[in-house]
């Protein structure tokens, strides 16, 4: 308990929130938001949509042809709300959870797929969606983050970075050293964490006694907490830190309140270490089910609009299979290609010494 | 005796040392609960307490460093790393604090501290989860490093490395963790574990091996055997200190010597081995001691795992190679 009685895990009142689980629109003085109807109804197909993705690498994992998938369930508001907010010249780096992001971002998802299912590490080219590539290593790409906004602010360019990270990786030297850097140098970074409540089986009371968007004040910079499973709080927050943050007023913390509903990933057993009561409470805060609501009780939308949208879900999701299906295994000497830039002749002795080994298996 | 996996085997190590010695704490990332990802500490948080198996926030510096606190206070913490490629954000405090400590005291300071890392390949795991950094640790002086290939080895070695007052950096190869055999728990009488062991005997080769690739040699000294080839296979299970008097005795008596490892070949832990029995078996070799490893490229994607990886057909043409000079 922190002296003002608070703990890292209650949302507190200043949870900003611009739509209530029941779809009910409500407005916040520092976060105006106008979404016209389009608008709208674009977000929720992209809720809809990256569900179905999600959903579909879920199955493929459970039958054999991923050998792991970390699947972004509950956190798709959080994800696009953050994913929209971002301009074309800003620059996103996520961990491996970020499908929703790299949806916004325009990166194929096969191309996620395929490094689940191991045939690449990564696969796009992040130069093209100005989205990284995925990081494994917790924390470690919020540096990069940093380091790349110190590029934007050397050269006078108009852009920010968003750099995502989870609740567990708050306690990483490197996210901590991130937000020193960020905070000397008034980089143009927002860091978005997505409190999904655990880190595989630790909940968030294993890595802090504080709200996590408190942190940042000690470290000199302004945090916010936002209901993660708000597409338009995520929207309207991230939009403000970002332009914030494009403007030279320095980096900003958004801890996005949301939860994992899932297993952390396909090889986890949740079971094991949360109750089943946690994730019936968390369901009724459903993401896409209140953007749904608030479509419907103001006749922005009819049944038509919502089956039109399952229906591109569908055939998203029957794509997104065919093309993972056809995914070949790379060649086995890909081992040694994109090792360097540049030519380098043990690389070189070791592929051929790789390929007249192979070749003593033929005929 | 009693039939365990590897990673029963693991655990009833730590619970037998927990049991022993209230000294000993169990930290990591998912080791309470969970049970660890890999259940190595199934069930020892229900038996002993949070206050001696600890879910520690997510920070591997942070375990390690503060392990090494606790082990200035007496007590013997066993860390957990999750997974091999996560060991690096606590390079920092293994190698600038805990292989150092003991020696800048004089010797007044002894840090018993055990960094268990499930290490290898072979799971069609994503990135950084497949890895083989243990050269990084050998060639980091006071640090103790070792790897059990089989379920009987990993409980007594485990047992030890609790007990040494040195710190032990312990590979566990993640895929044999479900590998089973007898295993001995009441018996005390453990074969020293810093000692290699010839884990099947021969005349022709001598194949070097530890942790994963252990059983990939032996697969290949009984496919070997079929072509008329007597290949000795060694079980190095210390690489630091390395029982050196046993390589040499093995590679004079055979002539010729493999040395089978999943890291990179170059600058790898095999290099050390080639270097040590050319200056000790000079006069005795018939071909020049030759290495079987990954390639000098980062661990690929796991659909290429295979490929990267010694199996048995690499060995053998190791093997042919040795012959052919
Ligand atoms: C440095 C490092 N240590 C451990 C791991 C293993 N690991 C993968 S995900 C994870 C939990 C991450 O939790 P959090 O940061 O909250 O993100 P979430 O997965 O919940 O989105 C752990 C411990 C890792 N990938 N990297």
């Amino acid at each position: 308990m922190t002296a003002d009685g608070s703990r890292g895990t209650e949302a507190p009142p200043e949870l900003v929130q611009l739509l209530t689980p029941e779809g009910e629109r409500i407005e916040h003085p520092d976060y105006p938001l106008d979404l016209s109807p389009e608008e709208v109804r674009a977000l929720y197909r992209d809720l809809v949509l990256v569900r179905r993705v999600d959903m579909e690498a879920v199955a493929l994992q459970r039958q054999g042809e991923l050998g792991l998938w970390a699947s972004l369930l509950g956190q798709e508001a959080a994800q696009i709300g953050s994913g929209r907010a971002m301009a074309d010249t800003d620059m996103a780096f996520p961990t491996y959870r970020e499908h929703g992001v790299a949806w916004c971002r325009g990166v194929d998802p096969v191309n996620l797929l395929g490094l689940f299912r191991g045939v690449n590490h990564g696969g796009w080219d992040p130069a093209e969606h100005n989205f990284h590539l995925y990081t494994i290593v917790i924390g470690s790409q919020t540096l990069h983050a940093v380091g790349y906004a110190m590029g934007i602010q050397r050269d006078g360019a108009e852009a920010a970075t968003l750099v995502y990270f989870g609740d567990g990786a708050t306690s990483q030297g490197d996210v901590n050293e991130s937000f020193i850097w960020a905070s000397v140098f008034n980089a143009p970074v927002v860091f978005f964490c997505q409190n999904n409540q655990w880190a595989i089986s630790e909940p968030l009371e294993k890595q802090t006694r504080i709200p996590l968007y408190r942190r940042a004040s000690g470290f000199g910079f302004p945090g916010v907490r936002v209901d993660g499973n708000d597409v338009f709080a995520c929207l309207a927050v991230t939009r403000k830190a970002l332009a914030d943050a494009r403007s030279g007023g320095g980096p900003v913390l958004i801890e996005a309140f949301t939860y994992r509903m899932g297993a952390h990933t396909t090889s986890d057993d949740p079971t094991r270490y949360r109750v089943a009561a946690e994730l019936e409470a968390w369901k009724l805060k459903d993401p896409i089910e209140r953007v749904r609501a608030y479509l419907f009780k103001n006749q922005l939308a009819d049944q038509e609009f919502f089956d039109a949208i399952d229906a591109e879900a569908d055939e998203l999701g029957r794509d997104v299979r065919k093309r993972c299906l056809a995914l070949p295994d790379p060649e086995p000497m890909a081992i040694f290609e994109h090792v360097y830039a540049e030519r380098h002749p043990l690389i070189d002795a070791e592929r051929a010494e790789f390929a007249a080994y192979l070749e003593g298996f033929e005929g | 005796m009693t039939t365990l996996t590897m990673a029963k085997a693991l655990n009833e190590g730590m619970r037998k040392a927990m049991e022993e010695d209230p000294k000993v704490l169990i930290m990591g990332e998912d080791v309470g609960k969970l049970g660890g990802v890999f259940r190595v500490t199934d069930g020892l948080q229900k038996d002993f307490g949070e206050q001696r198996v600890i879910d520690t926030p997510l920070a591997e510096s942070g375990i390690i460093g503060t392990a090494i606190g606790l082990a200035l206070r007496g007590y013997r913490p066993v860390c957990e790393i999750q997974f091999d490629g996560f060991v690096f954000p606590a390079a920092d405090q293994i190698i600038t604090q805990l292989a150092k400590m003991p020696l800048r005291s004089l010797g007044k300071l002894k840090l018993p501290v055990v960094v268990r890392i499930p290490c290898g390949g072979g799971i069609g795991a994503v990135e950084h989860h497949s890895e083989s950094p243990e050269t990084y640790f050998t060639h980091t002086a006071g640090l103790r490093v070792m790897t059990c290939s089989n379920p009987a080895d990993a409980y007594t070695m485990l047992r030890q490395a609790i007990r040494c007052d040195d710190p032990v950096i312990f590979f566990e190869p993640k895929r044999r963790y479900w590998d089973k055999a007898e295993v001995d728990v009441e018996s005390a009488d453990w074969p020293p574990f810093d000692q290699a062991r010839v884990v099947r005997p021969g005349t022709d080769v001598t194949l070097l091996a530890y942790g994963p690739m252990v059983k990939t040699c032996l697969e290949a000294a009984k496919a070997a055997e079929e072509d008329g080839r007597s290949l000795e296979v060694v079980d190095l299970r210390s690489l630091n200190p390395l029982d050196v008097p046993r390589i040499v005795e093995s590679v004079r008596r055979t002539g010729r010597c493999v040395v089978v490892h999943e890291a990179p070949v170059f600058t790898g832990f095999g290099a050390e081995i080639a270097a040590r029995v050319t200056e000790e078996c000079f006069y005795h070799l018939e071909s020049p001691v030759l290495r079987v490893g990954g390639p000098s490229t980062p661990y690929p994607p796991s659909r290429l795992e295979d490929h990267y990886l010694p199996d048995l057909d690499r060995v053998l043409h190791a093997v042919d190679r040795a012959f052919a000079f």
